[in-house]
């Protein structure tokens, strides 16, 4: 890609970002000779990509490959293998000075408010930090002062430092240091979930607030569903380093094809006495199989209430799925499975039913 | 008589700072094969209350000025700490949130439940050994002679907690304090925890307190509600009424601020402001005051006690049932919100 193509805003076909073919494959090494005896595959291959102005909700159980897709994105961690495009150029083949002009735009949200902000650095300083690695000019206090406002602290909170406020207030402050730089792009990562659910609406709140007022693009993680549902335009579901499942809010969540999304929506409880009765849980046997020794065919087999012999030897790929006449084409839906669920379907209660279940 | 009843509890701590009033005030009571759920944000008091029921809070500094908690009539706060051994895990059991610290690293799982089980019963390691591999069965772990010898690392998050349910029921205890148990996992794995604590308790008719702060974990599964904020419980009755009438402000907002599997991403949430209070400097008057969306004048004065409002349903809130009602119209209608 040349330098010309990258001063444009975005790629033709108005994707601010585009990961193709993504992986990371982490060494195991044993012994004194430290041999690399064998690899965990944290992502394992994964297409994705976010469209400008949207929300990408990113959900899946915890080792999913979430946060370490989150990672490469930003070259946090360097791919194993694949392509990250960032406004149409290849972010992985950057040199050190392209890379940080392009970290300008890419910014991220950590989970921990309190293991993201260095306890002996002043408010003030963590929010001006951005400014001073990227030479920004002007009067920095006064725009932290600014961000400050922005997120709904006090511009008096300058000088405190990250003890003195609550989790909370933490998460405004990273998210006031994200927003520092006007980014194109912010990665959430698990933002609201260390926080009180009485706190995580003003975080949900805020960051809906700062999406329409600075136009943001947002990929949001999260393993709650729930979360996700209320802020993602799109969703695409993870499971054991590779995607399974995308589409948009609306059809993911109301007609989903994979068994794993299907389940996962049944084991989420709802506020609700008289729903939850009603409720019928496809309840998944057995645990996440280990990234360092994946199963064979679809990952998902051992777990399946729907595995049939086939699905052990041969990977689906993650497939355009065909909309049914009548529903409105909302968008692509992907999904990665030989026997999707079909509309109105059940998926049958797990346990017995699957003949590869794992035990535990 | 209830199988567990607490009655004005308060359970202080002495520091330096000030007395902090963990829980000031908290009453219930539980039948056998019943299910409280007890929720509540950090803070709030739900564990301490746990911990003072298996007396498990350390002495100093924790003090008990009032109240009382009754066991089948015996009131635990006056037992003997020797007493008290022989009834924490036999006949009141705990599963604690984070199994990963709550089990011991270095014995493995089984030593560590036939342990428990040779403390409270008369019966040789043999036999001990073989109620281990029974219970591991029946929490569902596959293998479960195999497994009795493996250590806690050895086994992944959902099984580290199903074995330490496992412990927690295999000596059939008639009350089990569950203290967020699925908090720490997946949901997928959550789902099973819940489940096998559901059949379980239909099997044994176990009375199960859960604490959690998940909404939909309580309306899955409790029969009925305390909702508690600083230290109180600010409201309780059965679920349905709990969930569908809120009578205090706090339960109604809590509601409001979640993001709903069901209707989410259709209504903006409406958040709490603030955060929750310290419990050395208390507000005056009512302590969800200062973050309340219905709050009047005298909220800033008086100090409302838990009252019953509807039959079986208590709320500590100076609004009437009628008075509440007409303030959530008032403030859906500013935000706009349309009854669905």
């Amino acid at each position: 890609m040349t330098e010309a193509g990258a001063a444009t805003n975005g790629s033709p076909n108005g994707n601010l970002l585009e990961a193709k073919n993504l992986k990371m494959h982490f060494p195991i090494k044993a012994g004194i000779l430290k041999r690399t005896v064998g690899h965990v595959k944290a992502v394992d291959g994964v297409d994705l990509s976010v469209r400008k102005g949207e929300t990408l909700g990113l959900v899946g159980e915890s080792g999913c490959g979430k946060s370490t897709l989150a990672r490469m994105i930003l070259r946090l961690l360097e791919p194993t293998d694949g392509e990250v495009n960032f406004e149409g150029r290849d972010v992985l083949k950057l040199d050190r000075k392209d890379m940080l002009k392009v970290r300008r735009d890419m910014q991220i949200v950590f989970q921990d408010p309190y293991a993201s902000l260095n306890p002996r650095m002043t408010v003030g300083n963590i929010i001006a930090e951005p400014l001073k690695t990227h030479r920004i000019e002007g009067d920095k206090k006064k725009r932290v002062q600014e961000l400050l406002e922005i997120v709904g602290l006090s511009p008096e909170h300058y000088n405190r430092y990250p003890h003195e406020f609550s989790g909370g207030q933490r998460q405004r402050i990273g998210v006031a240091r994200a927003v520092a730089l006007n980014p194109k792009l912010i990665i959430c990562d698990e933002p609201v979930s260390a926080l009180d659910v009485s706190i995580q609406a003003q975080v949900v709140n805020l960051l809906q607030d700062l999406q329409k007022e600075f136009d943001l693009t947002y990929v949001f993680i999260a393993h709650d569903l729930s979360v996700v549902k209320h802020i993602s335009d799109r969703v695409a579901v993870m499971y054991l380093g590779k995607i399974v499942e995308v589409a948009d809010r609306k059809t993911l969540y109301a007609e989903p094809r994979h068994p794993y999304t299907a389940s996962l929506l049944s084991a989420i409880p709802i506020p609700d006495p008289e729903k939850e009765r009603a409720r019928q849980r496809v309840v998944l046997a057995g645990d996440v199989p280990s990234p360092s020794n994946p199963p064979s065919g679809c990952s998902f087999h051992t777990r399946c209430p729907r595995a049939r012999e086939y699905c052990k030897e041969n990977t689906p790929p993650l497939e355009k799925h065909e909309i049914k006449s009548g529903g409105p084409d909302t968008g692509e839906h992907r999904v990665s499975c030989f026997f999707p669920v079909m509309e109105g379907e059940r998926i049958e209660k797990s346990a017995s039913s699957s003949p590869y279940h794992a035990g535990g | 008589m209830a199988m567990l009843e607490v009655n004005n509890l308060k359970t202080h701590f002495k520091t330096q700072d000030g007395v902090v009033k963990s829980v000031d005030g908290v009453s219930f009571s539980l039948e056998a094969g019943e299910t409280l759920g007890i929720v509540g944000e950090s803070g709030s008091g739900k564990s301490v209350t746990a911990l003072s029921i298996m007396q498990l809070n350390s002495k100093p500094p924790v003090e008990y000025p009032e109240g009382e908690i009754l066991f089948e009539g015996q009131n635990l706060l006056e037992t003997s700490e020797k007493r008290m051994q022989e009834i924490r895990g036999n006949d009141v059991a705990m599963i604690f949130q984070d199994p990963m610290t709550s089990l011991n690293p270095v014995f493995t799982v089984g030593n560590q439940i036939s342990e428990a089980i040779r403390i409270h019963q008369k019966v040789s390691k043999h036999e001990a050994k073989e109620k281990t591999v029974q219970v591991l069965r029946d929490v569902g772990i596959a293998n479960p002679e195999q497994r009795a010898r493996e250590y806690p690392h050895q086994f992944s998050g959902g099984m580290r907690q199903r074995a330490m349910i496992a412990m927690g029921l295999s000596c059939n205890p008639k009350v089990l304090i569950a203290d967020e148990p699925t908090t720490a996992l997946d949901v997928t794995i959550q789902a099973q925890i819940l489940e096998l604590m559901i059949d379980l308790q239909e099997k044994y008719g176990t009375a199960i307190v859960m604490i959690t702060h998940d909404l939909g974990v309580v309306a899955q599964l409790a029969d009925k509600v305390m909702v508690m904020y600083a230290g109180r419980a600010v409201e309780q009755g059965p679920t349905d009424p709990v969930f569908y009438d809120p009578l205090m402000p706090y339960s109604w907002s809590l509601l409001r601020s979640l993001p709903r599997l069901d209707t989410a991403g259709e209504v903006r949430l409406l958040p709490i402001k603030g955060s929750p209070p310290s419990l050395i400097f208390l507000p005056d008057g009512c302590n969800f005051s200062p973050r309340c969306p219905f709050v009047k004048d005298e909220c800033k004065n008086i100090d409302p006690s838990l009252e019953e409002k509807r039959p079986g349903h208590a709320a500590a809130c100076i609004l009437s049932a009628d008075e509440l009602e007409e303030s959530k119209q008032r403030v859906d209608a500013e935000l706009g919100v349309v009854e669905g």
